[in-house]
């Protein structure tokens, strides 16, 4: 384990119901058990990623439902280092609003931001294929073309969960690692300690 | 949206409606705006289900940070020159204000936890206009020593003027060197101490931030806490008593409204309430949008959503945005700085704010300056108002003018359920701005806002 910490933040993002909460908290969980319930009151969520030659902190914003209405602040996308954007494999629309995701990141987002796109894989591998309306080819060179990661994940049984995270902690630029934080955070003084000018 | 999202229907819908998001809310809040997000953030914190609405495209509605593209559209400006820089590498406040490093805007933040999403920085410098100069506002004893502000035995004076603020204390009488500051009032406060009439414009304008002289004749004890509050924050980062969040006043907003969202609230950007619905009684129950309608026990939001006779006009404010491409002369190449011009100065009743804050604090392209101008109307000519402060600036690359009106609501909502901020102030700061906050809030859920925070609770646990 490397001694090297770099702290990123990542955004998820797509369409209501694709399934990003379970991606992170399958992702999450299975290393950390001590949180709280994510879905409600969570500010953002931790995890590391160890590589050879450091370890990668991701911060992870869930949008808390503010894509719903297509009304994330720009606040959300701000120094974000890299975003998953999620879609349905039996839903072509959320295919279609991922397109419009990546749209609006890259309008938004910072230039040199590392997205991966995210086919999630709800239910069992057996029925899958009867059910699937998103063919992996097509967004696979909907992806190449963009210059940004692909994958399908499955929530339920784990698959390629962990290999997203790390696939990304992989292809972020470590020498540009973020600063944990640039500047103050803000506190009280104490009235005990106050010393007029 | 990929997801037909199923329609619910109620009882209460008229025919031909449609549901609005949910259908049904504890509370609908109008308009993005600091206050209304406070409010709809601490409401869904204590469980209650918000549904929040603005017919911009974007958070902060009289408060926000606006891009090039946003700003230029608000002034019908036409298409920004791309001289400038970046679109997104703007953030312009519409109303200009600095936060009070130890002020309520920070307990409140600090309160809620928003400090998480947002970074801060301190402002450089405070400075007075005196005389036809701008004057550093002394931060040290030191300084207030050597300061040009003040002749040699009025330091002295001041220095023990600011030791007897420093330890007055109002819960421990033996402070209080035999003055009943409920009773005396400021200007007689000032005399005590044998303070000449310049010190007490400079004391109460550029530290108490007061924006007129109607303080001096009332009882000190208001006075001298906006004082103390000035020195413990000047005490608390440095060179000026003010911080700012990086990317601009809209992180605030923006802030308070992640806060609702990870607590269930519902938002909804660019959609304007055309209606709001009320029932026999005179209480509002719901709102209309196009067609569709959400219903909800109370509705919050500032004076624009609601029809005329609700509000009372309380004076309009001007506001000069200017982008400079150079610093503010004789403000020591600061790039964030904040000037006051009291009004006597330049034969006013109102003060005059300058304020500068530039790529440092991630509001503008490196190389651009934004320095805005603001202050309370006296007659009713915008641009003479704000020529004392415009003088101040040099050369002017851009300037956006407006005039705002102010509101107030014309009762407390208990009566209608339609609880109304009121608009922003005209003071530099949100401390005056905190307390409508604070009475929004009492008049909503009937109780008081717990602001009391223990330094030591603020754990890193993000």
């Amino acid at each position: 384990m490397s001694s090297r910490v770099c702290h990123f933040k990542l955004v998820l993002l797509g369409d209501t119901a694709v399934g990003k909460s379970c991606l992170v908290v399958r992702f999450v969980r299975d290393e950390f058990f001590e949180f709280q319930e994510p879905t409600i009151g969570a500010a953002f969520l931790t995890q590391t990623v160890a590589l050879d030659d450091a370890t990668v902190k991701f911060e992870i914003w869930d949008t808390a439902g503010q894509e719903r209405y297509r009304s994330l602040a720009p606040m959300y996308y701000r120094g974000a280092a890299a975003a998953i954007i999620v879609y349905d494999i039996t839903n072509p629309d959320s295919f279609a609003g991922a397109k419009s995701w990546v749209k609006e990141l890259q309008r938004r987002g910072d230039t040199n931001v590392v997205i991966a796109l995210v086919g999630a894989i709800a239910g069992n591998k057996a029925d899958l294929e009867s059910r699937r309306k998103v063919d992996f080819e097509e967004a696979n060179a909907y992806a190449e073309e963009n210059g940004i990661l692909h994958m399908e994940t499955s929530a339920k049984n784990s698959n390629n969960v962990r290999a997203l995270f790390v696939e990304i902690a992989k292809s972020l630029p470590k020498a540009l690692q973020q600063p944990e934080r640039e500047a103050f955070p803000i506190v009280m003084q104490k009235q005990e300690t106050r010393n007029c000018c | 949206m990929s997801e037909e999202e199923e329609k619910k229907t109620f009882d209460w819908l008229p025919e031909g409606m449609e549901p609005l998001a949910d259908g049904e809310y504890d509370a609908i809040i109008m308009g993005t705006g600091l206050k209304e997000c406070v409010i709809s953030g601490l409401l869904s914190v204590q469980g209650m289900r918000v549904l929040q609405m603005d017919r911009n495209n974007y958070y902060g509605a009289d408060c926000a940070s606006l891009n090039l593209t946003n700003l230029y559209k608000k002034f019908n400006a036409g298409t920004p020159p791309e001289t400038l820089g970046a679109n997104r590498d703007f953030n312009v406040d519409l109303i200009p204000k600095l936060i009070m490093a130890c002020g309520n805007l920070t307990k409140m933040l600090l309160h809620t936890k928003v400090t998480r999403y947002l970074e801060f920085k301190s402002i450089e410098g405070s400075y007075v206009y005196k005389a036809g100069k701008i004057l550093k506002v002394p931060a040290t004893p030191e300084e207030a020593l050597r300061s040009p502000l003040m002749g040699l035995f009025e330091k002295r004076r001041f220095r023990s003027f600011l030791l007897f603020v420093d330890q007055y204390d109002e819960t421990k009488p033996e402070t209080f060197q035999g003055k009943d500051l409920t009773v005396m009032t400021m200007r007689q406060l000032y005399e005590s101490f044998g303070l000449v009439p310049d010190t007490h414009e400079f004391i109460s304008h550029a530290m108490c931030l007061q924006l007129n002289d109607v303080h001096l004749g009332q009882p000190a004890l208001a006075t001298v806490k906006e004082l103390q509050t000035y020195c413990y924050s000047l005490s608390r980062y440095g060179t000026s008593p003010y911080i700012y969040p990086v990317y601009g006043l809209g992180g605030l907003p923006e802030g308070f409204s992640r806060l609702c969202a990870i607590h269930g609230g519902t938002f909804m950007l660019n959609r304007d309430v055309d209606e709001i619905i009320y029932n026999d009684k005179g209480e509002a129950i719901g709102v209309k949008s196009g067609n569709e309608m959400a219903r909800a026990k109370f509705i919050v939001g500032d004076p624009s959503y609601f029809p005329k006779e609700k509000v009372r006009a309380t004076g309009q404010i001007v506001r000069c945005i200017c982008f400079l491409n150079h610093p503010i002369p004789n403000c020591g190449d600061l790039e964030s700085v904040q000037i006051i011009i009291p009004g006597p100065q330049v034969n006013r009743k109102n003060d005059i704010f300058v304020c500068s804050i530039a790529s440092a604090h991630n509001v503008s392209a490196k190389g651009i300056y934004i320095a805005i101008v603001s202050t309370k109307m006296e007659g009713n000519e915008a641009d003479k108002e704000v020529i004392p402060g415009l003088a101040l600036l040099g050369h002017i690359m851009q300037r956006f003018t407006m005039v705002a009106t102010t509101y107030e609501p014309v009762s407390d909502g208990n009566d209608d359920k339609c609880y109304i901020s009121s608009s922003f102030d005209a003071s530099s700061h949100f401390e005056g701005d905190v307390e409508d906050l604070l009475s929004l809030y009492k008049r909503v859920t009937g109780k008081d806002l717990d602001m009391n925070i223990n330094a030591d609770s603020v754990e890193a646990d993000y």
